[in-house]
């Protein structure tokens, strides 16, 4: 069936695809927190590659996604474990975005 | 002017077979406020006798005719064709989710056997001889029912539904929102059973909650949230038996 993109199907996808890219860095994550155990300097060394360009743009990937999927699922137990009627959801769900965008315009200018 | 209409020709591409088919393509005049079960059976009257499809009423209330169109699953006499029609095109199969039986014509047994599964049918909480149970038309459980009753058995949902295309088990939209309108129906004294038969395998919780079936709902009805309510119900029932 291909007229699949109606918002409910897309943030059904964002949410799966974003679970799976997280689980997928995962072990990436317990192996870098592992060396903690084993000594600053291994630690140190991986964590300097923090500094590389890419590794910065990874990383706002990782925290995109973390945001989707956390929002995604917030999103679902909303839907599923409340018993609102469609437009309480509506408004519930405009003044969370118009609140992210209010603190997140602070925010920004106090960095 | 109308004989240029009546020129207008449309390339309608049909499925042919049962399972294992090909789509085979028409031409076919069109008209002003021709629905696709009108192409349909034009084809059928004057290209092909031997297609097979379904249908009754042609006005929307036996639900017999839906279809695949353009891969989207709709009533087909209620859709008319210079809405969903593309460059003069137009590509009409069965309903997805469902045996083919031939032609557009689909075996509705899958659907109307989960319809059962999921007790999904009046269960008598009085006889004859009782008096008929008053009914509050402005409680609240009888509101939250009559969002939910005008289901026509159509199985649009069902063909929508993602979930059903990948667990063959899972009882459907239509079905489990049938389920959450007796739940709801004073008169129905079957609660415990549909709630077994809604929480088990295949059941209300399987539901990814994807909304095809609210979306692409001819009557514009809601079995998300129908579905959601059982979901919320099934948890409830759970707390009251182990608390």
């Amino acid at each position: 069936m291909k007229a699949r993109a109606h918002p409910l199907w897309i943030a059904f996808v964002a949410h799966r695809v974003s679970g799976l890219a997280l689980a997928l860095f995962l072990p990436l994550h317990f192996w870098v927190l592992g060396m903690a155990l084993r000594g600053a300097e291994g630690l140190d060394g991986v964590l300097t590659l923090t500094e590389l360009p890419f590794v910065k743009v990874a990383e706002f990937g990782l925290v995109f996604l973390l945001a989707l999927h956390a929002f995604g699922g917030l999103r679902l137990m909303a839907l599923e474990r409340l018993g609102w009627s469609s437009g309480q959801k509506t408004m519930a769900a405009t003044s969370i975005a118009l609140a992210i965008f209010v603190s997140g315009t602070f925010f920004l200018k106090a960095i | 002017m109308s004989s240029q209409k009546a020129e207008r020709q449309l390339k309608v591409s049909v499925w042919r077979g049962a399972d294992a088919g090909q789509f085979e393509t028409f031409e076919v005049p069109q008209h002003d406020s021709q629905t696709v079960l009108d192409i349909v059976s034009w084809i059928q009257h004057n290209a092909d006798p031997t297609l097979s499809y379904r249908f009754a009423c042609r006005v929307g209330m036996c639900g017999s005719c839906a279809m695949m169109v353009n891969d989207e699953p709709r009533w087909t006499c209620r859709t008319h064709v210079n809405k969903v029609a593309r460059d003069g095109e137009l590509k009409i199969g069965p309903l997805r989710n469902l045996p083919v039986v031939k032609d557009l014509a689909t075996d509705m047994d899958p659907f109307f056997d989960k319809w059962t599964a999921a007790e999904a049918h009046h269960h008598p909480s009085a006889d004859r001889h009782d008096l008929m149970a008053p009914v509050d038309m402005q409680s609240a459980d009888r509101v939250a029912a009559n969002t939910a009753i005008e289901c026509i058995n159509c199985a649009v949902c069902y063909a929508a539904c993602d979930t059903v295309a990948g667990n063959p088990d899972y009882l459907g939209p239509a079905a489990l929102q049938r389920a959450w309108t007796l739940i709801k129906d004073e008169k129905d004294s079957g609660r415990e059973d549909i709630l077994a038969a809604i929480s088990g395998t295949g059941g209300c919780h399987n539901c990814h909650s994807i909304g095809s079936c609210t979306q692409y709902c001819p009557n514009e009805l809601d079995p998300l949230s129908a579905i959601a309510n059982l979901k919320r119900e099934t948890v409830k029932n759970w707390w009251k038996r182990n608390a």
